[in-house]
C-alpha cells in the first residue's frame, strides 16, 4: 500500500520539495550579507534594502499559505478522487481492508506534506531570525516574532497546520465525495481558521499578563488622536522588545478605565496632523504633560503575552492543532467505512 | 457442497426505497452463476453487499464463509470486477500488475504476465489510454491474478462491443476451466449469460423470482399455448410464471416437475432467454394491485 500511496502522491511531492530546495537556496544565497549587516553598529533595520524586506514578507506569505494548499491538493483528492473515478472500487477489493488502506495513505501523505512544510519553516525561521523585530533607529520595524504576523509561520507551529490543513481536505473529500468542492472548502476553512485562531484562540491558550505602566517619556509609544486632533488614546510600549500587546487602556488611580483628562489635549498641543499617529521620535516634548497624568493617579493598563511564552505558545497551538487533526481523521476512519 | 454466497432476509434501503428486499439465496460453489434482471432490479447493490462495499440494512450475507469486506483474509478469497471497469488512468498496466502484486498475497504473477501477453498490451501503456475492452481485461486480469475462492463481476460486457464481449467471456470462461473458481455475474443481457451460466438467480423489482441451475430450470419451465381459459383452472402442480391471452388463446409459461395430460394444450420446451423473460413480465401480486392503484 505504501507503493501505491507513493506512486500516487509521487508527482506532486516531487513539485513541492523541488519548490522548498528553491526557496531554501534562495534564502542561503542572502544569508551572509544579512550577518554582515549585523554586525556593524548602525541599526540592522536600516540597512536592509527593499528586496530584503520583499524576501522577509515572501517567507510569512510562503508559510502562511503552504498549510492551506497543501490540504487542498493533496488532503482534499485524497479519497475524494477515488471516489470520484470509482478506483475505491478496485483497491477496496484487493486483499487490504478500507481501514488500513486508508491509515497507510493518510500517513504517508501527512508525513511527506509536515516535512516539506517543516523543512521549509526551518529554513525560513532561519534566515529571518536576525530578523524579527527588528527597529530602525528612526521609524520603521519588522514584527516580532510572537506578533499574529510572525507566530505562526515560526519553528513548529506551521508544521501543525499543515498536518491540521491535510486532514482537514481529508475528512471533506470523504463527506462532499468531490475533489473540487473539497479543496475550495478546504481553502475557505483554512483562511477563517488562520484568521480566527490568532484573533480568539491564540490570546487565551496561556492566561495572558497584565501590567500597569507609568505614563513617561520612556514608555510612550504613541499618542493617538480623533478627526479633530484631539488626543484620544495613549500606547505604550511594552516592558520588553517583543512582547505581544493584546490589549492596552489608560486607567484611573482607582483602575477604572477613563478617559484622558480634559486638560491633556492643551498641554501635548500642538496636536500632530488629522488623523496620523504621532511616532514617538516625532512627537513634541511632552514630559511635563506626562508627569502631570502620574501625578494625578493616572496609568497604563497593558495585557500581554510575554516574549519569553513564544516556545509555550508554540507548543500550545500545535497540541490544539493536533488534537483537531485526530478528531477529524477519526471521522474520515468511521465515514469512510460508510462509504460505497 | 458448500455455498459461496448465503444470502437470509438480506435487504437494502436507500432512504425510503427498497433496492434489495428480502433475498434469499443459497449458492452453491464451483458453479458460473448469471444474476439477472432488468436495469434497477437491484443487482448492483445485491453485489455490493457480497463484496462488501455496503452494509445491508437488514438481513445477512455470508461469502466463502464469512461476512464480506471483514478482513483482509475474507477480502483475498473474493475477487470483485466493478461495474465499468474501474482503473487508476495514469497508471500504466505494469503498475496496476505491481499494484495487485502488492496488496494481495495470493497474487499469481506468471497468470497476470501471461494474460497480458496474451492480449497484445504493451505493459509501460498508462490504463486511461486503453479501449474499453482493454480496460474490461486488465480489471479482469486483477480479479483472476489474486486467485478468489469467488469471482464477481457486476455488468462487466455491458459497455463493450459484442467482439470485445465475446473475448471477455471466452476468457473468463477459459479461466474458470483453469483455476476451479466460482463466479457470480450480473447482466440485464440474458444472451450474454446465456453460454457461460449454469446456475441463474433472476432478480425482479429488488426480490429474487427464481434460483437454481438452469438445466433444472429449462427441464421445469415450459410454454403451454391453447384456447384461452382460466389460469386458475389449471392443476395445483402448475404455477403460472405468465400468461398473456388474446380473444380465443391463452400462451403461458409455466413450472412444474410433472408432464401436462391436458391434451388441448400444445407444449413448447423454452429458450433461457424466454424463460427469464417471462419471470421479468411475471403476473406479481403486488404490481397486479398497483396497477388498480394507479386505475383508481
Amino acid at each position: 500500500m505504501t507503493w501505491l500511496t507513493w506512486r500516487q502522491l509521487r508527482a506532486q511531492a516531487t513539485a513541492v520539495y523541488a519548490a522548498v530546495l528553491a526557496l531554501a537556496v534562495v534564502l542561503a544565497v542572502t544569508v551572509p550579507r544579512l550577518t554582515r549587516l549585523g554586525q556593524g553598529q548602525v541599526s540592522l533595520f536600516d540597512q536592509l534594502t527593499r528586496s530584503d524586506r520583499n524576501l522577509y514578507y515572501a517567507g510569512i506569505v510562503v508559510l502562511a499559505l503552504a498549510p492551506a494548499v497543501i490540504g487542498a491538493f493533496w488532503g482534499a483528492p485524497l479519497v475524494a478522487r477515488e471516489l470520484e473515478a470509482g478506483t475505491h472500487r478496485l483497491v477496496w477489493n484487493q486483499s487490504i481492508t478500507r481501514t488500513r488502506w486508508l491509515a497507510t495513505k493518510l500517513v504517508l501523505t501527512l508525513l511527506c506534506a509536515a516535512i516539506a512544510v517543516g523543512l521549509l519553516s526551518l529554513a525560513v525561521t532561519w534566515w529571518s531570525a536576525p530578523l524579527d523585530g527588528v527597529t530602525g533607529s528612526q521609524r520603521g520595524s519588522l514584527p516580532s516574532r510572537l506578533t499574529p504576523i510572525a507566530f505562526s509561520m515560526r519553528d513548529l507551529v506551521p508544521v501543525a497546520y499543515t498536518v491540521f490543513s491535510v486532514s482537514l481536505g481529508t475528512a471533506l473529500g470523504v463527506l462532499l465525495r468531490r475533489a473540487l468542492p473539497a479543496m475550495a472548502l478546504t481553502l475557505a476553512v483554512m483562511a477563517f481558521v488562520q484568521i480566527a485562531v490568532p484573533l480568539w484562540v491564540r490570546p487565551h491558550l496561556l492566561p495572558p499578563t497584565s501590567q500597569l505602566v507609568v505614563l513617561g517619556r520612556d514608555t510612550l509609544d504613541s499618542i493617538m488622536a480623533d478627526d479633530t486632533g484631539t488626543p484620544v488614546r495613549i500606547g505604550v510600549r511594552p516592558a520588553h522588545r517583543g512582547d505581544w500587546v493584546l490589549s492596552q487602556q489608560t486607567v484611573d488611580s482607582a483602575g477604572r478605565a477613563v478617559a484622558l483628562p480634559s486638560w491633556f489635549n492643551s498641554c501635548v498641543a500642538p496636536p500632530p496632523p488629522v488623523g496620523v499617529a504621532s511616532q514617538r521620535s516625532e512627537a513634541p516634548d511632552v514630559s511635563g504633560c506626562f508627569s502631570r497624568l502620574t501625578a494625578e493617579g493616572y496609568q497604563q493598563h497593558v495585557v500581554y503575552q510575554p516574549v519569553s511564552r513564544f516556545w509555550p505558545l508554540q507548543w500550545a497551538e500545535t497540541a490544539l492543532l493536533l488534537v483537531l487533526s485526530a478528531l477529524l481523521a477519526v471521522f474520515t476512519f468511521r465515514w469512510t467505512r460508510r462509504l460505497s | 457442497m458448500t455455498a459461496v454466497v448465503r444470502a437470509e432476509g438480506l435487504g437494502k434501503r436507500y432512504g425510503r426505497r427498497w433496492a434489495l428486499h428480502d433475498c434469499t439465496l443459497d449458492i452453491p460453489s464451483g458453479h458460473v452463476t448469471g444474476l439477472v434482471g432488468p436495469n434497477g432490479a437491484g443487482k448492483t447493490t445485491l453485489l455490493s453487499l457480497a463484496v462488501g462495499m455496503q452494509a445491508p440494512t437488514t438481513g445477512s450475507i455470508e461469502v466463502c464463509g464469512g461476512r464480506p469486506a471483514a478482513s483482509a483474509e475474507q477480502l483475498a478469497k473474493v475477487g470483485f470486477v466493478a461495474q465499468d471497469t474501474p482503473t487508476y488512468a495514469r497508471l500504466s498496466i505494469a503498475e496496476h500488475l505491481e499494484l495487485g502484486a502488492r496488496l494481495n498475497p495470493r497474487w499469481d504473477h506468471q497468470l497476470a504476465r501471461d494474460r497480458v501477453d496474451r492480449l497484445g498490451l504493451d505493459p509501460k501503456q498508462r490504463a486511461g489510454k486503453l479501449s474499453g475492452g482493454q480496460r474490461a481485461q486488465l480489471a479482469l486480469t486483477l480479479g483472476l491474478a489474486k486467485r478468489p475462492e469467488l469471482l464477481i463481476l457486476d455488468e462487466p460486457v455491458a459497455s463493450l462491443d459484442p467482439l470485445a464481449r465475446r473475448e471477455f467471456l471466452q476468457t473468463l470462461m477459459e479461466a474458470v476451466a483453469e483455476y476451479e473458481l466460482s463466479v457470480l455475474l450480473s447482466s440485464h443481457v440474458v444472451s450474454d449469460l446465456e453460454r457461460v451460466c449454469d446456475h441463474l438467480v433472476v432478480l425482479v423489482d429488488s426480490e429474487v423470482r427464481v434460483e437454481g441451475e438452469v438445466e433444472d430450470l429449462l427441464a421445469t419451465h415450459i410454454r403451454l399455448t391453447g384456447p384461452l381459459r382460466d389460469v386458475h383452472a389449471l392443476p395445483s402442480d402448475q404455477h403460472v410464471v405468465s400468461a398473456s391471452h388474446t380473444d380465443r388463446q391463452s400462451t403461458l409459461v409455466v413450472r412444474t416437475s410433472s408432464a401436462v395430460l391436458d391434451p388441448s394444450w400444445s407444449v413448447t420446451a423454452l429458450g433461457l432467454e424466454d424463460l427469464v423473460l417471462a419471470y421479468m413480465q411475471a403476473p406479481d401480486e403486488s404490481r397486479a394491485s398497483r396497477a388498480l392503484e394507479v386505475l383508481r
